[in-house]
């Protein structure tokens, strides 16, 4: 009896984890948007084409073994009064098969990995839209030489133009992941790692750090934004109007956040201009802070409540971060919040 | 050694005393120990981003002047002396196994004698370089040559103070033919320490 | 205790340097002891690195969950992993390399019993002195892996990084002396007639672990000794600013790391081809292809540490040598699953807790090895890496191999060790909740890591799609954990009954089972003679019939090691030399000074001691 109920269990496991794999395949990548399996640029697809053929390849071995082990299980089940078995030690036949089966397998997953990892390697063309990408404890900051633009946390990006990523540190290991248009590549303080992906269609979509950096390395999340070209050059355009939006004249509270952001000592870390923005600043660059969807790498949704909170208690929202708390009163609050919406 | 004395020893399924296995297994070790201390002094060659260096003169920005730091010949004198040395524990053992002590006492002096000539010549390198201006932390040769050359003078001294407890065993008749394995424990960890020292002194000294 | 004289009138006790006592304990030189003392401590680490899984499950189990603050889950994951893999999974080995080996071989003891105490008492203050850092609030919180600069002074300044590099170096001087005690034992004390290739597996494949350890042990400490340097006297090997290279540190780790990955999973390997022969009662299917395979994965483990660095970006040449000589170790260890089916294959298989472990293995041993060709491709790699897919392909290496194997080699051996039979009602109970506990744990990993969940992250937003698989892996973290309250409570309940093991329950193939349960402390009365391999069975099927229950005899004559407590003394100095370069800024030279003092005093006295 319980050698019977032994057996049965494992295959009514197998079959409920296949049917639970199914499930959790079938909800749908769209569901996740930060996903891997749904490329939307061409290095994310040469990732994910070799890995549909590994899978092809690992499902049918994981289906073949786990059968034959499944069958082996229920065929050879014995009682403990059964006569001794056959004693065999091996077969030199079946086990060249087995070894030479697999290397032919690897070699089927070998070539096209190969393949895919010159394609990958390679030199993006003169045309490509060129992006530094600095990591910095914890936040994403990006420049566009071409446009003499700099921003912080969303990646602007036009479809249909390949853009290549040069990218560094500002301090330890970060590790910059584009999960819909490409995939991931470690940034270091001393040396200078490249990526580069097309994105092929619009769309804004989330992505964060994947190399541990630290207390916060859980809330180093960056946007990545494609838009059509014309968009784009929008965007440019819109980026490269220097100072706020609103001409704020007859604002007093927008007058008074503008001075406080140099009294609270706002002004030594972080920057408001986009074009030729210092480089090296601690903070990132709050030019186009007021239209930004999230505050602190992801950390906030970018409304006027989370962003007084932010100013006031950074400590807590994000402990370790490297912007301090201030002493910024609630209605101090209000008035750098009025003046910061206003750069977008 | 003797047969009778050492029937216990002669179970093992090698014939190979436990003692000396373990001594070359640990040996084994120590070479990737070894080969990574190297090539972390590889790997940081030309990489200093002050001076002083080894083979290049420096001036500061500040306009003092730095001459090569490595001294070459005197080392070459330490080389040679810790090669000798390494003959001369052939002979101590030999002396050892034909139960002659003075043969034994003799050679494992002069073998001492080298070793402690060595690490007096790397205590004097290294306080001569800290008074040149080359400190541990000074820029990457000082730190990768410090722990490079430190970690192998470590590995001498303590074969030194192992070769001199075993000294004063002989001196006091404890390293009789059929215990000479206890010397030769010893001298296998010095041939060692002494083949290191053969590939670190070309690539830390000869070598630009 | 477990080697106290078995009270039963058939076998008259054998008063052979037999005792009992807290001294007894600590001054053993005996094999045996010292691999209870292993497993005791390594299973007591495994319940706390449980522990801290837990408190990250349930901190992961909702989004934006504030359960843990940052540090303290990165505290957390790092301690998860430093322990799992240092204090439980090595060590448990270890348990089984301590009691198993000499026996299997037909020996008295090991090469050298006193550093064999040497090693536990180094281990023991290394797991002790690591976990110490929670008392200062200091637990290392920069990964098991410790990348740098992250680790350097300016990014983490306080004491946890210590804490953690002493802590390994620690650990890796037991280690080392262990690895050359058991290749001395396994090369050297062979029974006669014991030639290499009529070695029991497990015998070749913890050989073929010394070897591995012995090679890549000494790289983490030069690569700790580097770091040590770093911070303790600001050199920069590692540090950008002065020169350094960060990724230098990524190389020596991995070089040691995945040959590191071997040693965890090889004595697994060599359980399971104990156990599924003797439960198929039939002989291991393939032995010469099994005892290859293993060196060849070994030899291999040494060539692909930069698939761990894929996304450091090295250049096509490296990522395409890389990715290959991964891709090779797939064969040998596609060898072995074949080999293990083979051995099942036309068998009388018995389902003892054992065998289910050891099949379970199998099973889950083969979704690791494929999700690990999976990310053996650096452009499939570059959207795994650092993700939860990768958390779930160790943890089917690592917990659906190591653990259920070393959990089957518990359930075959505890007769042995203990002199008593765990409950087999409760041994299924255990298997059934590890099997469903570990799966809903850990294969929904996959998922959320594909759809893009990193490593290493305390919380994550909500939106994002995380929710539903990360409750389900939540839930079955605790199934997990019950699963092995189950485990003590069946320790507990049959520790508390008779010491009813047989010294051969199972119909065993190899010479531990000869000899009465719980073994003497000489092992053997008279040393074995070998004509071949499973050398139980021969003289089983020689005589035509199981053998009579050997008797315990008194042992007079057998010459036996003396017990020491110098080899305890010199394990506290290479603590107290080791933390005193941690304290230099409070206690200074003077520390160092008595901290060498010690370490040479106890080295002194342990070599003029006569050894028995």
């Amino acid at each position: 009896m319980l050698l019977r109920t032994a057996v049965r269990r494992p295959l009514r496991l197998v079959i409920a984890l296949c049917l639970l794999t199914l499930v959790l395949v079938g909800c749908g990548a769209e569901h996740y948007p930060q996903t891997t399996l749904l490329p939307r640029g061409d290095f994310a697809r040469i990732a994910d084409d070799l890995l549909d053929t590994t899978v092809k390849w690992a499902l049918l071995v994981f289906v073949l073994v786990e059968g034959i082990l499944i069958y082996a299980i229920f065929r050879f089940r014995g009682r403990p009064n059964d006569p001794e078995p056959h004693q065999t030690h091996g077969n030199t036949t079946v086990e060249i098969i087995w070894t030479v089966v697999p290397a032919l397998i690897l070699a089927a997953i070998a070539v096209p990995t190969v393949r895919a990892i010159f394609q990958t390697n390679a030199t993006p063309g003169q045309d490509a839209l060129r992006i530094e990408v600095v990591g910095h404890q914890w936040w994403w900051e990006f420049r566009y030489p071409e446009y003499n633009l700099t921003t912080a946390n969303e990646l602007v990006v036009p479809v249909g133009r390949t853009v290549s990523l040069h990218m560094g540190s500002a301090d330890v290991i970060h590790s910059f992941w584009v999960p819909q248009f490409a995939a991931k590549r470690d940034v270091f303080a001393n040396r200078e790692t490249r990526m580069w992906f097309k994105a092929e269609v619009d769309g804004d979509y989330p992505g964060q750090c994947a190399e541990f950096c630290g207390i916060q390395h859980g809330r180093m999340a960056h946007r990545i934004r494609a838009e059509q070209p014309e968009q784009f050059q929008a965007w440019v355009a819109q980026m490269q109007t220097p100072g706020p939006r609103k001409p704020p004249a007859a604002d007093r509270l927008y007058a008074e956040g503008e001075k406080l952001f140099t009294a609270k000592g706002c002004v030594a870390c972080h920057s408001l201009v986009a074009v030729n923005a210092p480089k090296g600043m601690l903070g990132p660059n709050l030019g186009n802070v007021g239209a930004r969807s999230y505050l602190a790498a992801g950390t906030l949704k970018n409304t006027d409540e989370n962003l007084a909170r932010w100013i006031r208690d950074p400590q807590s929202i994000k402990k370790g971060v490297l912007m301090p708390n201030l002493g910024v009163t609630a209605e101090e609050a209000r008035a750098l919040v009025q003046f910061l919406r206003a750069h977008r | 050694m003797t047969a009778h004395a050492h029937a216990a020893h002669l179970e093992t399924s090698t014939g190979l005393d436990n003692r000396k296995l373990a001594i070359w297994t640990f040996i084994g070790s120590e070479c990737l120990f070894f080969a990574s201390l190297i090539s972390n002094y590889l790997v940081h060659k030309g990489r200093s981003l002050v001076g002083p260096f080894p083979h290049e003169p420096w001036t500061s920005p500040s306009g003092q002047h730095f001459e090569p730091i490595l001294e070459i010949p005197l080392v070459t004198l330490g080389t040679a002396l810790l090669l000798f040395s390494s003959l001369f524990v052939v002979l101590a053992l030999s002396g050892a196994q034909r139960g002659s002590r003075k043969a034994l006492l003799g050679w494992l002096g002069a073998t001492l004698a080298c070793g402690i000539f060595f690490v007096g010549m790397q205590v004097y390198e290294f306080t001569h370089f800290v008074h040149r201006g080359l400190g541990f932390t000074t820029n990457l040769f000082g730190s990768s040559f410090y722990t490079l050359t430190g970690f192998h003078g470590t590995h001498v001294t303590i074969g030194v103070i192992w070769l001199a407890t075993l000294w004063v065993d002989a001196l006091r008749g404890r390293i009789p033919p059929h215990k000479s394995l206890n010397l030769e424990m010893a001298a296998l960890y010095w041939h060692f320490v002494d083949v290191v020292w053969i590939v670190i002194f070309p690539v830390v000294y000869l070598i630009k | 205790m477990a080697t106290r004289v078995l009270e039963h009138e058939a076998h008259p006790a054998a008063g052979h340097g037999e005792q009992t006592g807290l001294w007894s304990w600590i001054t053993t030189v005996d094999h045996k002891r010292i691999g209870i003392l292993y497993g005791a401590t390594a299973f007591l680490f495994f319940l706390l690195g449980g522990i801290e899984a837990l408190l990250l499950r349930i901190q992961l189990g909702s989004p934006e969950n504030t359960f843990l603050s940052p540090e303290t889950y990165n505290q957390m994951f790092t301690m998860h992993g430093t322990t799992m893999i240092f204090l439980a999974i090595m060590p448990l080995s270890a348990m089984f390399f301590n009691f198993m080996i000499p026996l299997q071989i037909g020996a008295r003891d090991v090469a050298f019993p006193r550093l064999n105490a040497f090693s536990y008492w180094v281990f023991l203050l290394g797991g002790l002195f690591l976990n110490s850092s929670w008392f200062f609030g200091a637990a290392p919180d920069q990964g098991w892996f410790g990348y740098a600069n992250l680790t350097s002074k300016q990014f983490s300044p306080g004491l946890n990084v210590d804490f953690w590099m002493i802590g390994l170096q620690i650990l890796g001087i037991a280690s080392l002396a262990a690895a050359v005690n058991f290749f001395v034992t396994i090369v050297n004390l062979r029974a006669p007639g014991m030639n290499l290739m009529r070695m029991p597996m497990f015998v070749w494949m913890s050989f073929i672990t010394q070897v591995l350890l012995l090679l890549a042990f000494p790289v983490i400490t030069v690569a700790l000794f580097l770091l040590m340097f770093d911070r303790f006297f600001g050199s920069s090997f590692f540090v950008p600013a002065g020169g350094g290279d960060p990724i230098l540190w990524q190389h020596l780790f991995w070089i040691f790391g995945h040959p590191e990955v071997y040693i965890l999973i090889l004595p697994a390997f060599g359980i399971v081809s104990e156990v599924l022969p003797v439960f198929s009662r039939k002989p291991l299917f393939g032995y010469a292809a099994m005892v290859f395979s293993g060196v060849f994965i070994a030899f291999l483990g040494f060539g692909v540490w930069a698939h761990h660095m894929f996304s450091t970006g090295m250049g096509p040449i490296a990522d395409a040598f890389f990715s290959l000589s991964t891709m090779l170790i797939a064969i040998p260890t596609g060898v072995k699953i074949f080999n293990w089916i083979g051995t099942m294959w036309g068998g009388s298989l018995q389902f003892r807790t054992p065998m289910l472990f050891a099949v379970g293995f199998i099973a889950m041993f083969i979704i690791g090895g494929l999700s690990g060709v999976m990310h053996s491709s650096p452009p499939a790699d570059l959207q795994q890496t650092d993700t939860y897919f990768i958390v779930a392909h160790f943890h089917y290496v690592l917990f659906g191999g190591s653990i259920f194997g070393l959990t089957a080699g518990a359930y075959y051996w505890w007769p042995k060790m203990s002199g008593r039979m765990l409950n087999e009602r409760l041994g299924k109970l255990h298997f059934w909740l590890m099997m469903i506990g570990f799966n809903l744990t850990f294969f929904p990993m996959h998922f959320v890591g594909l759809h893009g969940m990193p490593r290493r992250v305390y919380t994550y937003p909500e939106g994002l799609g995380f929710e539903l698989m990360n409750q389900i892996e939540t839930a079955g973290s605790f199934v997990l954990g019950l699963a092995f309250l189950v485990f003590l409570w069946n320790i507990y309940k049959t520790s508390r009954g008779p010491r009813n093991a047989p010294a051969d329950p199972w119909n065993g193939a190899t010479l531990e089972w000869a000899i009465p349960s719980p073994p003497q402390e000489f092992n053997f009365a008279k040393i074995p003679v070998v004509h071949g391999r499973d050398a139980l069975w021969e003289q089983k099927r020689q005589r035509g019939g199981p053998l009579p229950e050997p008797a315990r005899v008194s042992g007079q004559g057998i010459h036996m090691p003396n017990p020491s407590y110098w080899p305890a003394v010199t394990a506290v100095g290479v603590l107290a030399v080791l933390v005193s370069l941690m304290t230099l800024g409070t206690t200074g030279v003077p520390g160092v000074v008595a901290g060498v003092a010690l370490l040479f005093l106890g080295v002194y006295k342990w070599a003029y001691e006569p050894a028995g």
